[in-house]
């Protein structure tokens, strides 16, 4: 559900606005019980408790974070004893030429960076966030105060949208908006 | 909705802030024109980064003559300064990365200043190792890239270029680290804003729009960031403190320095963030989110570090006694009673001694004497570096070598110089960017706002309504009331 890409003109975005964490997650176990099929939720800030209801498996971003993380390690330390023993051996204070524990502050060091480095440009990526980015943006208080639940109204007939707003109505809503979206 | 919360825990922001209030709030620096003290705090700021720039060119043009070092003091002002800097340049990621694996919610409150003191602190701290080489214009050689010299490498083993490594990289993570905490933030400001700066902040925001998932991966990211963080801001004091201690000078060569350092680094950090908050907090009126609680929490800290300093400096003084050994006790009797007694006396006067105060809860709760102490250990931190560095190296192995330094108005106006670009820096920084972690801030609300818990909670039976804008910047004593058993 979360970063479908379709390639349709455009998608008709249904989505209610609520003024209150608590108020959106009964709505969403609502949204659950009725079997609505919620398109993406909006929020201000991380709302816990939210992503098992919305089904959302957790992120993998440490399992990149991990590998690259590695990468660096290995590079670090790999580069350094190809330095020190193959390409350009040189005695420093009568020490062995591969001195590994000297290796050590760089590898951290190393380690670390690729590690970072490398998982939040995964963060930026999968998120699909970039200073050019054309992303959805719904309503200028999502990031304000207010928490959306937005379905896609696209291929709905009138009566399932009557259904969804009814829904927003009882679930405490505070605003329903339509919006025409890139899809 | 406090059902979660200690009864004992005060609340982190006051005046029964909503949502929007909090937004509000805290975007309102970047959206009004600024103020006569910040144009005039800006003015003066860049006065001190042009004398800066003036020192390094001077410098450069005159060459490294220009300062007073000779072949006995061959760091002096220099990498004094460096080691201040980068000192303070930790509180930043501390706050954010250790306190975040701690769960302590105070730091929203202050993670993103001190993030970006930290940035700027160690933009500071990376000059000197650059001007300090004489010759700027080489200063790449310090990266080992391939080149036509053999191609010649660096030296991997040696300290001072883990601290290359060690520098680029805490800075590399910081700036990420902070960025992305920004990001969420630099969209609420997008959303409110129109033309120009909607164009801006569109940009800068990165197309942020507040989804589950995102929100999901953003928080992952700043975990895992933090947990890379946590032992890298310990390892970069660490290696900053193997510069002198893997050397084999009397007083540098100690098992004691990385822990000192490190201790030493977080102490002179938090006093920087608490000179900078204060001042932030009253001219920026973000009072109710900069609260007493945090500054007596911060205060906490200074305490806790201040004490591990002095317990190290305590030890050094053992140790050299205990070891037996007369050059070890050469070098510590000349520090307390040699030509640099005067900087001995400064540090511990304000490293050790006057940061007891902070027993005393009123004193640690009150404004006053809390920006005085932030400014006392600046000084003192810069004392303590200036007492390793300089006194070891003036009285060194043959007495027809000692001699003694004292800094030209270059080395000074330099040093100056980087305050200037410090403050140039942060001035601009609380123009653009919101101050406070807007979302993180929104996340405590309902456990920390003072409408859910303190004394001040609707729940409570003793507070009429409104009268809950208690002022933060008063000096009020707020304990025992709402710390109901």
């Amino acid at each position: 559900m979360a970063d479908t890409q379709t390639t349709d003109a455009g998608r008709n975005i249904l989505f209610g606005l609520y003024d209150d964490e608590e108020k959106l997650l009964d709505a969403v176990k609502a949204a659950n019980a009725d079997h609505l099929d919620i398109d993406e939720v909006y929020t201000p800030f991380p709302v816990h408790g939210l992503d098992p209801l919305l089904g959302l498996e957790e992120s993998r971003l440490h399992q990149a974070g991990f590998v690259f993380g590695t990468i660096g390690c290995l590079f670090g330390f790999g580069f350094m004893t190809w330095v020190f023993t193959r390409d350009w051996p040189i005695i420093f204070g009568g020490k062995p030429y591969w001195s590994v524990p000297a290796f050590i502050p760089i590898t951290f060091e190393l380690t670390v960076l690729f590690a970072s480095v490398g998982m939040v440009l995964v963060f930026y990526t999968i998120c699909g966030l970039a200073p050019w980015a054309e992303t959805r943006r719904l309503h200028d208080r999502i990031t304000d105060d207010k928490f959306c639940i937005a379905f896609d109204a696209t291929d709905l007939d009138n009566g399932a949208v009557d259904k969804l707003r009814d829904y927003f109505s009882k679930t405490g809503a505070e605003s329903v908006h339509n919006k025409m979206v890139a899809a | 909705m406090s059902g979660h919360v200690a009864p004992v825990r005060r609340p982190l922001i006051e005046g029964s802030k909503t949502y929007h209030q909090i937004t509000e709030d805290i975007c309102r620096p970047t959206e009004t024109a600024p103020s006569v003290s910040w144009i005039i705090a800006f003015i003066v700021s860049v006065i001190c980064l042009g004398m800066f720039v003036f020192g390094v060119a001077w410098t450069v043009w005159v060459g490294i003559g220009s300062w007073n070092l000779n072949r006995t003091i061959n760091w002096g002002w220099d990498i004094t300064n460096f080691v201040w800097w980068v000192g303070i340049g930790h509180a930043g990621t501390l706050i954010s990365a250790i306190l975040l694996l701690f769960r302590q919610k105070w730091r929203t409150g202050v993670n993103r200043a001190a993030e970006a003191m930290t940035i700027f602190a160690v933009i500071c701290a990376g000059q000197f190792p650059l001007i300090h080489m004489g010759r700027l214009w080489l200063a790449i050689f310090i990266f080992p890239y391939p080149n036509t010299r053999g191609p010649l490498w660096v030296n991997f083993n040696s300290p001072l270029l883990w601290d290359v490594f060690a520098i680029s990289t805490y800075f590399t993570v910081s700036l990420l680290f902070w960025y992305a905490g920004l990001v969420p933030d630099l969209a609420t400001v997008r959303d409110r804003a129109k033309g120009i700066r909607k164009k801006i902040y569109s940009a800068v925001s990165f197309g942020w729009n507040g989804s589950a998932k995102h929100w999901q991966r953003w928080e992952s990211l700043s975990l895992i960031l933090a947990g890379l963080a946590t032992p890298l801001v310990l390892s970069v004091h660490t290696i900053v403190s193997f510069d002198f201690a893997t050397s084999v000078i009397p007083g540098w060569h100690t098992t004691i320095f990385p822990p000192y350092f490190v201790a030493g680094a977080i102490f002179s950090g938090f006093a920087m963030v608490l000179t900078l908050m204060l001042i932030a907090r009253k001219v920026l009126h973000l009072e109710q989110y900069i609260t007493m609680e945090h500054i007596e929490s911060m205060n906490k800290v200074i305490l806790l570090t201040g004490s591990i300093v002095g317990v190290a400096y305590l030890t050094e003084l053992f140790i050299a006694w205990y070891s037996g050994y007369i050059y070890e006790q050469f070098a510590f009797l000349n520090r307390v009673l040699g030509p640099y007694y005067w900087s001995y006396i400064g540090m511990m006067l304000c490293n050790v001694i006057s940061p007891q105060i902070f027993w005393s809860k009123k004193l640690r709760t009150s404004l006053f004497w809390t920006f005085f102490m932030s400014i006392f250990i600046n000084i003192g931190m810069w004392f303590e570096r200036f007492v390793i560095i300089a006194t070891t190296l003036a009285r060194d192995y043959l007495p027809s070598s000692w001699s003694y330094y004292v800094p030209t108005w270059v080395e000074i106006i330099i040093f100056i110089g980087t305050l200037g670009l410090f403050f140039t820096l942060f001035l601009i920084f609380t123009r653009v960017a919101p101050v406070v972690a807007i979302a993180e801030v929104k996340s405590i609300l309902k456990t920390s706002g003072d409408q859910y818990i303190g004394p001040n909670a609707h729940h409570g039976h003793h507070v009429p309504a409104g009268a809950n804008d208690l002022s933060a910047g008063s000096t009020v004593d707020i304990d025992d009331d709402n710390t109901t058993k």
